[in-house]
């Protein structure tokens, strides 16, 4: 599905990610881990297209397509999901209109018919449930004073709605309490399926405790520094990076 | 200059000497307010108040007076261009003329009187010569004098005690293609008495191109505990002038409510002025601009505080596009009387393009010392990280900037009350972003 090859990326001159290989088949759910400062929501960021990331080498092919070349939007359209680590506000456009306009966008990329806002609504009462939010915050503007675990919500939300294929949740986890933390991961689980794939972006092995990873490779210094396991996230979790960082 | 200035005097003596039936303090109105406007001039940008909108293009041309009946607009006409419901009283006015025809006022109902000056002269000369130019002061104001100096048709509402109109009251000023080359001087004249409330949506329209100069004066006058809310839909032609100046004054404890909205003109200036001269008065002024090309759009509100407790809170927003330039001049007056004055200035602007340009002067003179007064100003871009965040949605490039302005609007656009009038003026900035994005 997806494939990452000597991938180099600058934040204007600097240089982040400095050669990255990953590849992603459908189904599975591979954890990036990586100490602050490692490049790890610069990797989610480049995937998703953002603009203050200059890519300088390598490759990202996705669904056998050559994702570089595609804007974000055109990346969105066709099943790239990327749950921000800080979701922005949007003061004056409401959630439902936000939502209603992604969902039509990706529909009529698949070259399907758009719905209307009550057809719309009613999807939306089934996908509010599996994140536990409130339908009010639906007519409340896009992340507009939403407190930490709205706005992680919300992002669950948009990606309930838009079931993406390749979804990338950057430290989605930062910021939760227990209670929140759980209702996310149960949120993600419950949108697994045998053709999509996830990529999660953690400091922390508390959030795969809830989403298990069938990979875990961890990123320090701009390049992936060891690959494993599930068990390899609860080896960091006890002994830290520095091990990792110094094997490397 | 100097020869448009006599090409005025000479349509004054022409209009004094055909306008036979005026009573005499009509007369000495007239003759005071054209020898001040003889007199002031056009303004220059070294005047203070109109340091960053230069009135040349107005001052160089010499606008003729309109030929009476040669307006060839339909009703159908006005009603698309302005922004308002087809069942509301309305009263048209086609380059400056009242068409009764175009007009229909029933539906405000008996209590409230609605006349034009003319026939108002002729039914209450006395009420109207207490009231006509009694606020709208010209003195050093040449637009307010070149107006009030050819004071002839327009339009005097009154709202007797304890009324509250049924409908907005819709004032259509429709300029067509036998405008061009004209000078326009709607006036207004709304007395509101104590504890009344009236809407008025006023919409300056165009049907064609032309290049005219709409130079418009109002007055109101707000009694004890009344409301009044003035709707002022500015989409004159594109190579039109518009100078427009309103003034209010507002008694104990009433209310005015004032937006702007201003998409036309190839230059325009809008003055909101009201005075807050009895206690726990409140003043609410608000508006939106949408400019591209070469437009220049320039509003400038004068809230005085006289009396005590009163409050003002003014929210002006702009969206700028190609090389298009906005002003705002906000002032703020607090008399040494006007003890627990609130007062909150606001002015966002929004440039799309490079070239786009703002300028903004908030100017607060307070003399009383147990006052609240804030002013705030920003001139920002839409946010390239929002712009992302919705094409990493989906929702492509121009759909996005298009989605970002209205939400940049949309913060001042609820803040107009009557709905059916929020829904037109959000469709019109919305076509008009999205045009402008696709371009």
């Amino acid at each position: 599905m997806l494939s990452i090859s000597a991938l180099h990326a600058n934040a204007g001159d600097k240089p982040i990610l400095k050669g990255i290989s990953l590849t992603v088949n459908p189904g599975e759910v591979h954890a990036i881990m990586g100490p602050n400062g490692s490049g790890k929501s610069t990797l989610a960021q480049v995937i998703a297209g953002h603009p203050g990331y200059e890519v300088t080498g390598g490759s990202i092919t996705y669904m056998n397509q050559d994702l570089l070349e595609l804007d974000p939007e055109e990346r969105a359209q066709q099943g790239v999901f990327l749950a921000f680590q800080y979701p922005v506000e949007i003061p004056g456009v409401t959630n439902a209109y936000f939502l209603r306009s992604a969902y039509n966008e990706i529909r009529k990329a698949k070259g399907e018919e758009e719905v209307d806002p009550m057809e719309f609504l009613d999807l939306m009462e089934k996908k509010l449930k599996l994140v536990d939010m409130d339908p009010a915050m639906l007519h409340r503007s896009v992340n507009a004073g939403f407190s930490g675990g709205e706005k992680k919500r919300n992002e669950i939300l948009q990606m309930a709605v838009l079931e993406p294929k390749l979804a990338i949740l950057d430290e989605t986890d930062s910021g939760l309490d227990i209670d929140a933390l759980r209702i996310v991961a149960d949120g993600v689980n419950a949108l697994k399926r045998p053709d999509n794939a996830t990529i999660v972006v953690t400091h922390y092995q508390r959030l795969l405790n809830y989403i298990v990873p069938d990979f875990v490779h961890v990123l320090a210094g701009g390049k992936i520094v060891k690959s494993g396991g599930k068990e390899l996230a609860l080896e960091l979790e006890q002994r830290g990076y520095e091990w990792v960082m110094d094997a490397a | 200059m100097q020869t448009s200035m006599q090409t005025y005097t000479d349509a004054f003596a022409a209009a004094s000497a055909s306008g036979g039936s005026a009573p005499a303090w009509l007369t000495g109105l007239r003759r005071r307010a054209h020898d001040e406007f003889v007199a002031t001039g056009f303004p220059t940008t070294r005047n203070e108040d109109w340091h960053f909108t230069s009135v040349t293009p107005i001052a160089e041309r010499t606008f003729k007076t309109p030929k009476v009946g040669t307006g060839a607009a339909s009703v159908t006409d006005a009603l698309a261009l302005a922004a308002g419901e087809s069942g509301w009283p309305r009263a048209v006015f086609v380059n400056g003329r009242f068409d009764s025809a175009l007009s229909a006022l029933g539906a405000l109902g008996k209590d409230i009187r609605v006349a034009t000056l003319p026939d108002a002269l002729t039914e209450g000369p006395d009420w109207v010569a207490n009231h006509l130019g009694s606020l709208a002061a010209f003195d050093k104001q040449a637009f307010t004098a070149f107006n009030t100096a050819f004071v002839n048709d327009g339009l005097v509402v009154r709202v007797p005690k304890n009324v509250k109109a049924p409908a907005p009251l819709h004032i259509i000023h429709v300029a067509d293609a036998s405008a061009a080359g004209c000078v326009i001087h709607p006036r207004l004249l709304v007395v509101v008495d104590a504890n009344a409330e009236l809407a008025i949506v006023e919409s300056f329209v165009s049907t064609g191109s032309a290049e005219y100069l709409t130079n418009a004066v109002a007055e109101v006058r707000i009694g004890e505990g009344a409301r009044v809310h003035h709707y002022k839909v500015q989409r004159e032609s594109a190579e039109a002038f518009h100078v427009g100046t309103l003034q209010a004054h507002q008694s104990r404890g009433s209310l005015f409510h004032s937006f702007s909205y201003a998409t036309g003109a190839a230059l325009s200036r809008t003055n909101i002025y009201t005075k807050l001269a009895g206690e726990g008065a409140e003043a609410r002024l608000n508006g939106l601009y949408l400019v591209d090309g070469t437009q220049h759009v320039d509003h400038q509100t004068f809230v005085e505080h006289i009396a005590p407790n009163c409050s003002s809170r003014e929210l002006y927003k702009g969206i700028l596009d190609g090389a298009s330039h906005g002003v705002f001049n906000g002032k703020v007056f607090v008399d040494p009387e006007a003890q627990k004055t609130d007062g909150k200035q606001t002015n966002h602007a929004l440039l799309l393009s490079p070239q786009a340009r703002v300028d903004t002067k908030p100017q607060l003179e307070i003399f009383a010392d147990d006052v609240k007064c804030t002013h705030g100003a920003t001139v920002g871009r839409l946010d390239a990280i929002a712009l992302f965040y919705m094409k990493s949605r989906g929702i492509g490039a121009d759909a996005a900037r298009a989605l970002l302005t209205y939400a940049f609007a949309a913060e001042v656009l609820e803040t107009v009350e009557i709905d059916s009038l929020k829904d037109a003026l959000e469709a019109i900035a919305f076509q008009r972003f999205t045009n402008q994005v696709q371009r």
